[in-house]
């Protein structure tokens, strides 16, 4: 019973390792929810418009597409390296990972803006006039991908300059091996930003 | 005695001591003054529609100001008071205290939320002065009209969707107290029924709120950049909008019940004097609760189409939401049972919640079937029944919890007599206010209309006058409460001789909760 009264004393007056990471998964829980919303959209009108969802589909350009998939993915080892590598306390490599982690994700945003310029020079827009000629599910297919992968593209912004964050906590050795949560749930968010990604990239790029 | 918290300013002082704490006591109060603050608003907006309904035509406003009206009521009344209302504020100052743990388990999170709560206050009322005009579309921002009106729709979206953010903040970090900063031998079964009813609320806050954030998104950008999701003419689908607004706005009554069933719970034991009946079966319908009403958001479109299918699913599931709920009653009513009833002010509140809640419970399953449902769709039968679930259920639990946790809060006694009296002209005002309006639905006088023919002006004239008599109580009541902390009688530690945890600790709370972390033996209920 003592022992059990001690550890609760620490949670209180220190840090709690399980409480913060129980509060992350459960915000990267509404984040899924977030993107839950926005699948359930694509869903429904992928089934009312098979067709069109499919020749719209085939306009995207699906090699930028795949190299953005693997810069993400590349950019998830990374971050895992980082992690792992604070843990056993070598900042080198861990500021190194993250700092490789944060370019990855510039790299990202960057291939994903020419993209969109592209589509946009194409007056592929919500909005502009050469749409109301298109069919209405192809109208849907890009306000989806637009929406959609807009809405990634806030997600992998927001991590980048969290990250930045985590890189001069970790230079100012605020983040070390004993207390590296912060960094583990930046993480965590890290391969959401992933994980959400990956069923984009096949539902607008691959399913044609 | 201990310094109390109002005493203990930390780090910052004056105003500052307050909008920059991260006690989790003077983030409750922030919440509950501006909690109490909206609801004022809210009151407001709502007796002038009931003004302008006295006599049927024009009588002080003309139609476009009514529709922003109850527009702007809804938003208000249930976005920033009654969602927030017992969980947020309640919910924060007595949550660590009865599990025995000396804040949440974010405290600077905690802060952050009140701070999105109120920038979608200031948004949402900010719309009233927008260019464009207060929104008129209603609370529930259906499309298309949503998109196509001028009135300032996506400012008031914009702080509906801030305002989901405080609430799943508020609800990871709940959830979070709660596994992790139980008091040593404070076991899942020896916690207070509000804690329970907290932790369902919780859950339903962070699976259903991304969805609202998500869908107010959307209709920002349909008003902003045409993406068509909701759009006929562009292929979209109006129904869809509806289903993930629901989606959220469903589970999100639950939102506002749930902890109104906790402090039910709390206060029916007390003040009878015998330990809760069933505990587990409330503690397990709260988390039942929380579960099925999650799937029951069709029913608010029986008349928008859908399936024979969907139909008569979203049905059952939504009378089998009834089983929870009767539990509840069943086991509050046999808590009274041969207890020594001692008929205070808070009990009054609660007894009243419960007739007022069961009143709007049974109408509720009248709702719940398809035929019914299609007969009174849209009509003032609605409007009476959430009235009498969420302002006599919720609402009720509300002012029930404002008289039982007074003491502790403010460390005095309000004058009880005065308390009473507000209760009786509140109960009154409330019934004369909305039973007419089940009256009027059933005989066919829609929800939203500023006029109405002839054959209905009696009602009308009665339930406006209801409207008066129940501001009249309300403000009996806040009187009372203003007054009372300056020059009530010293409470004391525990005037109620409750059991649960805060009632162990002096009035108001020590800075710190507890001295040293309390060791629990005990359930919360258990009075010898």
């Amino acid at each position: 019973m003592e022992a059990e009264r001690t550890e609760h004393l620490n949670q209180e007056q220190q840090r709690d390792y399980t409480g913060s990471k129980m509060g992350m998964w459960l915000f990267l829980y509404t984040e899924f929810l977030l993107f839950g919303g926005l699948f359930l959209l694509y869903s429904v009108y992928r089934t009312r418009y098979v067709e069109q969802f499919h020749t719209a589909a085939a306009t995207l350009d699906t090699v930028l597409g795949a190299v953005n998939t693997v810069v993400l993915i590349t950019s998830s080892l990374t971050m895992a390296v980082s992690v792992s590598a604070i843990r056993k306390g070598d900042r080198k490599l861990s500021v190194s990972a993250l700092f490789l982690t944060i370019l990855f994700g510039c790299g990202f945003l960057v291939i994903k803006f020419f993209e969109w310029k592209a589509k946009i020079a194409h007056g592929l827009f919500p909005g502009a006039l050469e749409m109301f000629e298109l069919p209405q599910g192809e109208v849907i297919f890009y306000s989806l991908y637009y929406v959609i992968t807009g809405m990634h593209g806030l997600h992998v912004l927001v991590g980048v300059v969290v990250l930045l964050g985590m890189l001069t906590l970790l230079m100012r050795k605020k983040i070390n091996e004993k207390d590296f949560i912060k960094l583990e749930n930046t993480g965590l968010y890290w391969h959401l930003v992933d994980i959400v990604w990956i069923y984009l990239f096949p539902f607008f790029y691959l399913l044609t | 005695m201990q310094t109390s918290f109002y005493v203990a300013h930390g780090r910052f002082r004056g105003i500052f001591s307050w909008i920059l704490s991260t006690d989790h006591k003077r983030i409750g109060l922030l919440y509950l003054c501006s909690i109490l603050s909206f609801f004022i608003v809210g009151v407001t907006l709502g007796l002038l529609m009931r003004l302008e309904l006295f006599a049927p035509g024009r009588t002080i406003m003309d139609a476009q100001t009514y529709n922003a009206l109850f527009s702007l009521h809804g938003i208000v009344m249930i976005f920033l008071f009654i969602i927030p209302a017992i969980n947020a504020s309640f919910g924060n100052f007595f949550l660590p205290l009865q599990i025995g743990a000396r804040d949440v388990a974010f405290p600077r999170i905690n802060l952050l939320s009140w701070y999105f709560y109120i920038t979608a206050g200031i948004l949402a009322i900010s719309t009233l002065f927008a260019p464009g005009g207060p929104p008129d579309a209603g609370w529930t921002f259906y499309t298309p009209y949503s998109i196509i009106t001028t009135t300032s729709v996506s400012l008031a979206a914009f702080a509906a969707f801030v305002v989901g953010f405080s609430s799943i903040l508020t609800g990871l970090n709940f959830i979070t107290t709660i596994h992790r900063l139980r008091a040593p031998g404070m076991t899942w079964f020896r916690m207070p029924l509000f804690v329970w009813s907290v932790y369902a609320t919780s859950w339903v806050q962070i699976l259903a709120t991304p969805v609202l954030a998500i869908v107010m998104l959307l209709l920002i950008f349909e008003r902003m950049f045409g993406v068509g999701f909701f759009d006929p003419a562009k292929g979209g689908d109006p129904l869809m909008f509806q289903h993930l607004f629901w989606i959220y706005s469903h589970p999100a009554v639950y939102v506002m019940i749930l902890p109104a069933m906790g402090v039910i719970s709390d206060i029916i034991p007390v003040f009878s004097r015998r330990t809760i009946f069933g505990y587990k079966a409330i503690a397990f319908s709260s988390m039942t609760i929380a579960g099925v009403g999650y799937v029951v958001w069709g029913h608010h479109m029986f008349a928008s189409g859908m399936s024979e299918t969907a139909r008569w699913l979203f049905s059952f599931l939504t009378f089998i939401v009834a089983i929870p709920s009767g539990i509840k009653v069943f086991n509050w009513v046999a808590t009274l049972y041969r207890g020594s009833i001692i008929l205070g002010t808070p009990l009054l509140y609660s007894l009243s919640f419960i007739f007022l809640f069961s009143i709007g419970g049974l109408t509720g399953l009248m709702n719940a079937a398809v035929a019914t449902n299609l007969h009174i769709h849209d009509t003032y039968f609605i409007v009476a029944h959430f009235h009498y679930v969420m302002f006599g259920g919720a609402g009720f639990a509300f002012f029930a919890a404002l008289h039982y946790w007074y003491p502790k809060i403010t460390g005095r006694l309000y004058d009880e007599t005065t308390a009473r009296v507000a209760w009786l002209i509140v109960f009154i005002g409330f019934n004369v206010l909305y039973f007419p309006m089940f009256i009027l639905g059933w005989q066919g006088m829609p929800r939203r209309y500023f006029d109405y023919p002839l054959e209905f002006t009696n009602a009308h004239m009665i339930s406006t006058i209801g409207s008066w008599i129940l501001a009249t109580g309300i403000v009996i009541m806040f009187v009372n409460l203003v007054l009372s902390a300056a020059r009530g009688r010293n409470a004391g530690n525990n005037p109620w001789g409750g059991a649960t945890l805060e009632w162990q600790v002096s009035s108001p709370p020590p800075a710190h909760n507890f001295e040293e972390i309390p060791q629990i033996s005990k359930g919360p209920y258990d009075f010898n």
